[in-house]
């Protein structure tokens, strides 16, 4: 049936024919002019930096495994990756979407202000390092010393999380429904409340997820570190 | 930074393209290692009273043939070579070490890179696309390699600092990250006996392993060893006549992907190596998880 929509504002870039460069170059600049606000990106093959800095209200979707930085610096837009992202997937987002289908390496979310990153597969270690204020909800499980110094933002974990789970936390919140190998300096369990629950379901719901809110716990920072204790000898 | 890639071919129909289908993933990590590139490959071996020298004579012009004369007027043993520029595949029925002396005295010019039954070394300064081409690595066959490409970041650049190291026989081990402390393993290592050729970290941990390996360890034990004993950011690929086996330190910070099929088990720093190889969309992906050691038989 022939769409009686006006032409549709899409565009494709396939980066086996197109570069990086130009695409780079249509997201940041001739797609606003074009009225282009969704776009299509075959054959990532790993490259670095795909959709990196974007600050427009666009809908990308990348189908493929993409490399380093993917959708870093992200303020506004929607990227979806329809395979595995490379280490630093929405590194310091300000705002938008990052959804990434498949599994993510390292220092996914690290430094990210705002925004939503949602990883449906596991995230490597490190995963949301310096949070500042971003949330990110992990469908399956994270590496050692994730949310390491987060400060400001939620991360939430449907599945487990390896060793030193929020190492050194100041006000960023995890929720996690999994086995936790070990939990970080400072970073303790906490009372899931009415105001938790609400929160958890609201990233659940965000993420598409319907786990039990009930199911989750509550990772938060007992703030022993926030003042100098002379008599702690190093040891904490 | 440095680029590593591995591949070993389970379908043996694929042996005679296993250069082809690696020169993509070497030349993909050129970014990462732009400085100088390397690689070993696992042949068919040779008989069980021969063995495969690796020789390599950089920029020093050498009459192969002279020096093939000269090996078989000392050793009365069978002795063969086949010749590429500045480097050649010395095969013989002597003694190896015999040999290596011997091409040290009379050769000095000439590096041996490696010994064993199946191994082939090549390594070199340069673009990883000029060395691929200039050794023909399109052309290479055998059931699996290790390569990598090197950003010098702790010693100097020259052909001896490339990876793969090798020790031993049919052994070698590349390297992306930093050793903190190789001087220290070096320390404990040379007391035994056992001679360095540079002042590469990598190196340290490539004779910790060989040492290990002939102290009588599996080199699964042996890499168990190394997480007591070898200090700082790696991930190691390393090869063996029979084996491919890659490990990340426990914080893995160095990147390392993973992808196997029926065919083949292929191996990078970054999925950008491996987007080419066939059937890829239906390998399994993943990357190592730190101190998890994962190993591949032929």
């Amino acid at each position: 049936m022939a769409n009686l929509r006006p032409v549709p504002e899409a565009r494709e870039f396939d980066l086996t024919k197109d570069t990086l460069r130009e695409l780079n170059l249509f997201l940041h600049k001739h797609a606003a002019e074009d009225g282009v606000s969704r776009i299509r990106v075959q054959n990532p093959n790993g490259a670095h930096s795909i959709a990196c800095g974007l600050n427009a209200d666009l809908e990308v979707h990348i189908h493929g495994h993409v490399g380093y930085y993917v959708a870093g610096m992200n303020q506004h837009a929607s990227v979806t990756i329809y395979g595995n992202a490379g280490p630093g997937a929405g590194e310091n987002m300000m705002s938008g979407r990052v959804h990434i289908k498949g599994f993510a390496s390292t220092a996914a979310g690290a430094s990210a202000h705002g925004g939503l990153l949602i990883v449906d597969g596991d995230a490597s270690l490190r995963c949301g390092i310096s949070l500042k204020g971003a949330d990110i909800v992990v469908g399956g499980s994270v590496g050692s010393f994730s949310a390491f110094m987060a400060q400001a933002g939620r991360i939430l974990i449907c599945g487990d999380a390896e060793d030193a789970l929020g190492d050194s936390l100041y006000e960023a919140v995890i929720y996690v429904r999994g086995k936790v190998r070990s939990l970080g300096a400072d970073a303790r369990f906490e009372p899931m409340s009415d105001a938790d629950r609400a929160s958890v379901k609201n990233l659940l719901t965000a993420a598409g997820l319907s786990h039990d809110p009930g199911e989750f716990k509550r990772v938060a920072s007992a703030k022993s570190l926030y003042h100098w204790h002379a008599d702690a000898n190093q040891e904490y | 930074m440095c680029g590593i890639v591995g591949l070993l071919v389970k379908n043996k129909t694929l042996r005679s393209q296993l250069g082809a289908l690696m020169v993509p993933m070497l030349t993909g990590m050129t970014e990462r290692g732009p400085d100088s590139a390397g690689l070993a490959v696992y042949t068919e071996p040779v008989a069980d009273d021969m063995h495969k020298l690796s020789l390599y004579s950089g920029e020093h012009a050498v009459d192969w043939p002279a020096l093939l004369e000269g090996l078989r007027e000392h050793f009365s043993e069978h002795s063969a070579i086949a010749i590429n520029g500045n480097h050649a595949v010395l095969s013989s029925a002597a003694d190896p070490d015999r040999v290596s002396d011997w091409i040290a005295r009379h050769a000095p010019t000439v590096a041996v890179l490696s010994v064993g039954h199946a191994i082939d070394l090549y390594k070199d300064v340069g673009a990883p696309a000029d060395i691929a081409r200039r050794y023909r690595f399109n052309a290479l066959s055998g059931t699996h390699l290790v390569g990598h490409t090197r950003m010098a970041t702790e010693s100097a650049v020259t052909p001896a600092h490339a990876h793969p190291f090798t020790a031993g026989r049919d052994f070698c081990l590349v390297h992306n990250g930093s050793l903190s402390n190789p001087h220290l393993v070096r320390k404990h290592l040379e007391p035994l006996g056992i001679e360095f050729e540079t002042d590469n970290d990598t190196e340290a941990a490539c004779r910790f392993f060989e040492w290990r390996l002939r102290e009588g360890d599996d080199l699964e034990s042996a890499v168990q060893r190394g997480f007591s004993e070898l200090d700082g950011f790696y991930t190691f690929l390393m090869g063996t006549d029979k084996e491919l086996l890659i490990v990340r330190d426990a914080f893995a910070c160095k990147p390392a992907i993973v992808a196997e099929t029926d065919d083949y088990v292929a191996i990078a720093s970054e999925f950008r190596s491996l987007a080419h190889l066939p059937h890829i969309a239906h390998a399994t992906l993943f990357e190592p998880k730190p101190e998890e050691i994962y190993s591949w038989r032929i």
